[in-house]
């Protein structure tokens, strides 16, 4: 076979960092990230931006960072409510770690249009 | 009470082996494995170890009653044996702050790596370890912007970072190298690095490589909406060199620069970390000629000395070696001393090859960088030995690729995140390493073909300088 055929062409795609090279996560999935920031003893936070803004620092929070909570359903609930109310916004969570004063970890769980 | 002038030679251990003293906070403590020459005793060997280190010479002179000895000699306070060699022993020995410059790395290493490694009475010698104390280290700057402030500007967050060197490390013109370094970034890497054979040489001035690397980081970060970086190796031949290699990386907007810390020396890597601090620059550490020094297990510098001191002199990211690829190292020990570049409080632990507490206080901490015949297959271990606050980087594991640089980026990418993401769903990643990658490598082809292509490379070599342990 000439060397040309077995070769594929790799095209660029735009992705949203961690978790930008896997297939959408399915609700089980999500679920499990989300246990894991609980589990580090890391604050989760919602944060949502329209899709031309995605590289800026900061995106909008989704009322508070959810100081302290450890309930699984209500941070999913949260996240549902932050995608209905903007549909057409990137939706991300973050686990906060105020410890390091860093992001534990962020993942974009919503792609707006 | 004032003594008298007694002129002759006396022995080391009459002044510098004390066996009582109990060290003081500030003290600067170390820890040696003596290898004597025959016949000399233990003491003795520890205590010129001791002297030759800082106050000593072989003859009493006169001039020393002109100072209190007392308050500025090193003592030898301890002596250990070395588990599993008969030949050698530890010596701990303890010095006053006040012999080194403040925040001089190199100055201590001067005074405890100087002339006393030349010392006829000793066969063989290794500095092991070094007790910084929190007064000396609050007078060092440290990383430049450490791995808090370096995740906040290059926006990565719960992985590892994602690196590979340029291939093949010499001769490209720098319009094809910033080709390969655009194929990789674009293809999914964060970062890319100069091989550090790389300075300026005549198939490609340094001018023209960052001119071309600018264009692919902005080209790259642009169409994938990513942050990107390449590190910008400034080592030079004049310290005025590599500030002007500085100042145009900021000029041309680059979020970081490259030093080889050894080969450069300690003054040069300090100052450029200095200029890094100032200037909102991230500073990428190489380590060649490290191996001379710290892979012979009796003579020489351990590695974690050597990783303590960048940390003080100033850098983002080390290179720490790998464990698992085609570079000495063994996981234990490696684990000792990354501990020691990012931690806040690292405590002794013999079986990391850690012989002391060691307090950073509010020192920033710095990546691990694990780099040198790794791929696709070794991610979950990586990731497992190093955990997030490193940076992985695949030379060949990236080039080597089938379809190209893009691909082979994109298959590390992938393989990354899909391990972070099975850690954190609780699996175990190095037991079920293969089922992680196959499963993620049905959504990509560039991994099942790199999983393909790497399957049977290994590096089953043992280590040279293992820990001494029964």
């Amino acid at each position: 076979m000439p060397f040309q055929s077995t070769v594929g062409d790799y095209q660029t795609v735009a992705t949203l960092e961690t978790f930008g090279f896997l297939p959408p996560m399915t609700q089980d999935e999500i679920y499990d990230q989300i246990a894991y920031i609980i589990a580090q003893g890391w604050s989760p936070v919602i944060e949502h931006v329209q899709p031309s803004g995605s590289m800026q620092t900061y995106w909008s929070y989704w009322k508070l960072p959810f100081f302290g909570e450890k309930d699984l359903n209500l941070v999913v609930s949260e996240l549902e409510a932050c995608h209905r109310a903007y549909p057409d916004h990137h939706v991300r969570i973050v686990g906060y770690d105020a410890y390091t004063q860093s992001q534990g970890t962020c993942f974009v769980v919503f792609q707006g249009r | 009470m004032a003594k008298k002038y007694d002129a002759g030679v006396k022995e080391y251990r009459d002044t510098y082996f004390t066996p009582d003293y109990v060290p003081l906070d500030t003290d600067l403590l170390a820890c040696f494995k003596c290898t004597g020459q025959e016949g000399v005793p233990k003491e003795e060997v520890a205590a010129a170890v001791a002297a030759e280190s800082s106050t000593g010479t072989w003859s009493t002179v006169w001039s020393e009653l002109l100072v209190d000895l007392e308050f500025y000699k090193g003592r030898c306070y301890r002596i250990e044996d070395v588990p599993g060699d008969k030949d050698a022993f530890y010596a701990f020995i303890a010095y006053p702050l006040d012999l080194f410059e403040e925040g001089s790395i190199t100055n201590v290493l001067t005074s405890l790596v100087g002339n006393v490694f030349g010392f006829k009475a000793l066969r063989h010698l290794r500095l092991e370890d070094i007790r910084f104390p929190m007064a000396f280290i609050k007078t060092c700057g440290g990383p430049p912007s450490g791995i808090v402030v370096e995740r906040d500007r290059l926006n990565k967050y719960g992985r590892p970072l994602l690196g590979c060197t340029i291939k093949p490390k010499l001769g490209l013109s720098g319009k094809n190298y910033g080709r390969v370094v655009y194929e990789c970034l674009r293809g999914g890497l964060d970062l890319t690095k100069d091989d550090e054979n790389i300075n300026s040489q005549p198939f490609q001035r340094w001018r023209e490589r960052f001119e071309f690397v600018a264009e692919a980081v902005k080209l790259a970060q642009q169409e994938t909406g990513e942050v990107k970086g390449h590190y910008l190796n400034c080592t030079a031949t004049t310290p005025e060199e590599m500030y002007k290699r500085a100042e145009f990386a900021k000029e041309l907007d680059m979020p970081i620069i490259m030093h080889d810390y050894i080969t450069g020396g300690f003054t040069a890597n300090t100052g450029l970390a200095n200029w890094c601090r100032e200037n909102g620059m991230l500073l990428h550490i190489h380590r060649a000629m490290h191996a001379v020094i710290d892979r012979h297990p009796q003579h020489g510098i351990h590695f974690r000395v050597l990783a303590k001191c960048l940390r003080l002199s100033g850098g983002d990211q080390l290179h720490t070696g790998t464990v698992v690829g085609k570079l000495e190292g063994d996981r234990q020990t490696t684990l000792g001393y990354i501990d020691n570049l990012r931690e806040s409080f690292v405590p002794e632990d013999r079986t990391r090859g850690n012989f002391f507490d060691q307090d950073w206080g509010s020192m920033p901490g710095v990546f691990a960088v694990a780099s040198g015949g790794i791929h696709v297959w070794h991610m979950p271990a990586l990731l497992a030995i190093f955990g997030d606050d490193s940076c992985l980087q695949f030379g060949g594991g990236t080039h080597g690729h089938p379809w190209g640089s893009a691909a082979g980026a994109a298959a590390n990418r992938v393989a990354l995140e899909a391990c972070v993401k099975a850690r954190n769903a609780g699996r175990e990643i190095e037991k079920e390493s293969r089922d992680i990658l196959l499963e993620a490598a049905k959504h990509s082809p560039e991994l099942a073909i790199a999983l393909e292509t790497w399957k049977e490379i290994k590096f089953e070599f043992d280590t040279v300088d293992k820990l001494d342990v029964q």
